[in-house]
């Protein structure tokens, strides 16, 4: 079942630049569990897209199966949504944005849809360079059918459904993984730091290329026992966080005199600018090789690094390696398709 | 026993090494035929292998028009150690085997019932030619030059043939022309020539092409509007993807630009190529896929998908031997029932049943049209003899006033009506098809969750059996809307006069054909239906009705289609008779008319003894 909200707002409220209240960028009421991490994402993903001025039937939500998965009812009800099958939202975002370049498509997945089935197509998307936000909210277990470890728990962490035992496998890491792979956008943050990720998806929706932002969204019913390592309290004490970002939007202009080596300004393909502050002294966002050192050494040090880690500002998106028309495929009509009078007949002679 | 003498009308098979050119010459026997002006149809039969396997390459020439496989090699060249012995096997009694006598054939291998004529191919070949891959190359137009003079066909015609086809690099014309002279000369000083059965120039092909159905399929997708394939590699489908995308560089792109107006995408595995159908054509684009047995398999939990949230799909399936990885590049109908019936829960899907290169380019725009039109996937139902050999056919037509038929899709101004009350899944029209509306559409209606859970007719989740119910019922109302949209099937005869029937679909009317005219001849009065597609429509029971007891023949081991018909037109099990062809080898009118007939005189002496 899903509810949706009263629709009565106080007519005072703020309308963003094309004229929607926040509220029209809500969805259902959530059926996930109270406290549930994945919820304060929602709510964040709503915030971004208001502030971004982004019309809702301009945005496609799609995602897998899985608790993560659910999250697209609970945000922009207005936008078109694509609850498919497990682990495959990728290739249904891919042809949709192959259908039609001009929207933005948000993927939402889990830790169980993305690394276990949908790990084919999460690597394979990465490497098209698909122009989406691809997030993964990262609990560590299968919350919908009861608490399973899933393949991001990390090997010693304890889990309400293991009976007291830890995880014996080795943890996956997601953004490793997409560093490796050369992603053109890699980031992690936490479900409850919205501070740190709403910019960070502002910038990841903005961005023109594949946006993948790990976010630790804690189970708070199968995995925020202690001895979990993707429980609220562990990841506070743990996270590590890589500078802070700032998004500031084409129109405005950037006051502040940043200081070279602390501060890093880097535009985006539409004049969108993003502000990273207290750089460490050995990364660089753009320099993919001191991100994956720096990602290393903090794994080593056992803490969660959050941030954005890296990011390629020029990189070629599917569309451009394509290298397709400007007008989306699916506005080309008989007209713009029809390969002319006597083709066939010259193509018929070949056969002759 | 070959007869004695004819006139076009025999089988000829080369047995080639795979890998060593060939396909060229013996492609260019087959158009030789074809430019002569007489029917003759192409059969690759070839291995899972690049290089080294046994291939053979079997060409039917036939005055008549016969296009299907007919039992018995009358001439057979030879030119593979490996399969020498059962090479010299298949050659009919009184016909003639030609192969390589560069080196001794063993004593064993000799046959006293054929003629064997022993040309050295591959000294002749060193001799004239240094470089040792050119000597494999011309070895291959030395033994066509001596097929040509065997046969009585005009060299000039082979002669154009090869200009044109190295056109674009005229040096390789004069050393090709040599090869196929010293072959021929060879024929003409050391043997009777033309053999008993010959070929002679004639006018039967008319405006007719030779093209095979995978590259007519990829056209007919590109005349239909499909601007997004997605696809794995697979045997025998492969070719339908290269095609699309070599016409696609010709046809779909923009001139000023040279940007292009698809995108073609080789996804990582069968899972993601429908699933990227799935996700464009959700978001308005004719997409379509090209897989084989294998590949629905893989696909059927998204085949799924887009029958329950009724997305349009279009899926071109080159069947080809099953089970498993089966024979991969032998022909089957072995996929009727897994592609029908794909997917878990109730599912059903429409095929259409091509039988020609022709079909194949009419039914794959058609297919784009029903799939929009339905909501639903649809299969093209191809297979590996239809896909990868060449058929005589048709000319491709296209009518330049066509409009794609996109279905029931909302507009902006359509979603503006006040009096509009629309559901996605809410049918309005008393069909089963509701409307659909495409993202981006309209900032404030139309937008809606799609999603393979049990939803209401406004899309919204639910658990509540009775709207589960309602909505599968729904989808009963579209299954019959399909049937009167589909193609209807074809009879070969004004009105029923008999008490017995014959029905077959896509490759194996050709050998069905074939047979009915040997009935004919025998005067035994047999109706023939040929079935276009599924479902079936209210004529396909009429049909079996009509009759005392009706064969299916078909290219499979089960019988899938007389099950299909069993199952969904409710036919009593034993009214039904299968006619079975599964070793791969497209089917042969022999083969059928003897089961046939077989079955008709045991039933016969059954009738007597109990009358």
């Amino acid at each position: 079942m899903s509810y949706t909200k009263p629709s009565f707002s106080h007519p005072a409220l703020p309308r963003n630049k094309v004229g929607y209240l926040k509220r029209d960028y809500e969805g259902a009421i959530s059926t996930l569990c109270a406290g549930c991490g994945h919820d304060s994402i929602s709510a964040t993903i709503v915030q971004a897209c208001y502030e971004l001025n982004i019309e809702p039937h301009h945005l496609a939500k799609l995602s897998g199966i899985g608790c993560s998965s659910k999250t697209p009812t609970y945000f922009m009800s207005n936008s078109h949504g694509f609850n498919s099958v497990h682990g495959r939202m990728p290739s249904i975002a891919t042809g949709a944005n192959m259908a039609n370049k001009n929207l933005i498509y948000l993927g939402v997945s889990g830790d169980g849809d993305t690394a276990s089935i949908g790990m084919g197509q999460f690597v394979h998307v990465i490497r098209r360079n698909l122009n989406m936000t691809y997030i993964v909210m990262n609990n560590g277990c299968y919350g919908l059918t009861k608490g399973q470890d899933s393949a991001t728990a990390d090997f010693g962490s304890v889990s309400k459904s293991g009976g007291g035992e830890s995880t014996p496998f080795q943890a996956i890491d997601l953004v490793g993984m997409a560093m490796e792979l050369n992603a053109s956008f890699v980031a992690r943050s936490f479900s409850g730091d919205k501070t740190q990720l709403l910019p960070l998806l502002k910038a990841a929706m903005s961005h023109q290329g594949f946006a993948f932002i790990d976010v630790i969204s804690p189970c708070v019913t199968f995995n925020n026992n202690t001895g979990s390592t993707k429980a609220y309290d562990y990841v506070r004490d743990h996270i590590d966080v890589l500078g802070s970002l700032d998004f500031i939007p084409k129109e405005d202009e950037i006051k502040v005199d940043y200081d070279q080596g602390t501060e890093k300004v880097i535009t985006l393909f539409d004049d969108t600018k993003i502000s990273l502050s207290k750089l460490a002294q050995d990364w660089d966002p753009t320099d993919k090789y001191s991100a994956r050192d720096k990602l290393v050494q903090s794994k080593k040090d056992g803490h969660i690094l959050t941030g954005l880690l890296y990011i390629d500002p020029t990189s070629k998106d599917l569309h451009q390696i394509l290298n397709t028309v400007d007008t989306p495929l699916n506005q080309l009509q008989e007209t713009d398709l029809y390969p002319g009078d006597d083709v066939l007949e010259v193509i018929n002679q070949g056969f002759r | 026993m070959r007869d004695s003498d004819s006139v076009n009308d025999f089988v000829i098979r080369f047995a080639n090494v795979n890998g060593t050119g060939s396909a060229s010459a013996n492609g260019l026997f087959a158009k030789a035929i074809f430019r002569s002006g007489i029917p003759v149809s192409p059969k690759n039969i070839f291995p899972s292998n690049i290089q080294g396997l046994p291939t053979w390459y079997e060409v039917r020439v036939s005055e008549k028009g016969y296009l299907g496989r007919r039992d018995g090699i009358d001439l057979l060249v030879g030119v593979n150690p490996q399969s020498l012995k059962d090479d010299i096997k298949s050659v009919i009694s009184g016909g003639y085997f030609v192969y390589d006598s560069s080196k001794k054939l063993h004593d064993e291998f000799l046959r006293e019932d054929i003629h064997m004529l022993g040309i050295p191919m591959m000294r002749l070949s060193m001799d004239n030619y240094e470089v040792p891959r050119h000597q494999q190359l011309f070895k291959n137009i030395i033994y066509l030059g001596v097929v040509l003079a065997l046969l009585d066909i005009d060299v000039k015609i082979v002669q154009t043939l090869i200009e044109e086809q190295f056109a674009s690099k005229p040096k390789l014309v004069p050393p090709n022309f040599k090869a196929l002279d010293i072959g021929y000369q060879y024929a003409r000083d050391h043997f009777r020539c033309p053999l008993p059965f010959r070929v002679e120039k004639r006018d039967l092909i008319g405006d007719q092409i030779l093209i095979d159905g995978n590259t007519a399929t990829a056209l007919g997708a590109i005349y239909g509007g499909s601007t997004m394939m997605a696809w794995y590699p697979i045997t025998p489908s492969t070719s339908v993807a290269k095609a699309y995308e070599t016409y696609g560089k010709k046809l779909l792109v923009d001139q000023e630009t040279g940007k292009k107006k698809y995108a073609f995408i080789q996804a990582e595995d069968e899972l993601a190529a429908i699933g990227m159908v799935i996700g464009a054509s959700w978001n308005g684009v004719r997409a379509f896929t090209s897989t084989s047995g294998a590949g629905i398999s893989l696909m059927s939990e998204f085949i799924g998908l887009a029958y329950f949230a009724e997305i349009p799909v279009f899926l071109v399936n080159v069947q080809r031997g099953g089970p498993s990885t089966g024979m991969p590049t032998r022909t089957q109908q072995g996929d009727i029932m897994s592609s029908a019936y794909a997917s878990h829960g109730d599912t059903k899907h429409p095929l259409l049943l091509p039988s020609t290169p022709t079909e194949c380019f009419e039914m794959s725009a058609l297919g784009l049209d029903l799939a929009d039109r339905l909501q639903t996937p649809v299969f093209l139902m191809s297979d590996l003899d239809l896909g990868m050999n060449d058929h005589l056919t048709e000319p491709l037509k296209w009518d330049k006033n066509r409009k794609y038929d996109r279905g029931k899709v909302l507009t902006a101004a359509d979603l503006e009506k006040p009096d509009l009350d629309w559901g996605r899944y809410l049918d309005i029209d008393g069909d089963g098809i509701p409307y659909r509306t495409i993202p981006g559409t309209h900032p404030s209606k139309g937008g809606y969750f799609t999603r393979g859970t049990s939803r209401d007719e406004y899309a919204k989740y639910t658990e509540k059996g009775e709207v589960y119910q309602r909505n599968v019922d729904r989808l009963t109302v579209k299954w019959n809307t399909t049937k009167e949209l589909v193609p209807a099937p074809e009879y070969y005869q004004e009105e029923n006069r008999g008490s017995h029937g014959i029905i077959f679909y896509g490759t194996t009317s050709y050998a069905a054909i074939e047979a009915m005219d040997i009935f004919k001849e025998e005067e035994q009065i047999i109706d023939a239906m040929r079935l276009k597609a599924f479902p079936f429509g209210e004529e396909v029971l009429s049909f079996i009705r009509d009759h005392k007891e009706v064969f299916v023949i078909e290219q499979n081991k089960d019988g899938q289609m007389r099950s299909l018909l069993i199952n969904e037109l409710n036919i009593n099990p034993s009214k039904l008779i299968s006619v079975l062809n599964y070793n791969g080898y497209p089917i042969t009118s022999d083969h059928i008319v003897n089961e046939i007939g077989e079955y008709l005189s045991v039933n016969e002496l059954v009738n007597l003894h109990s009358s």
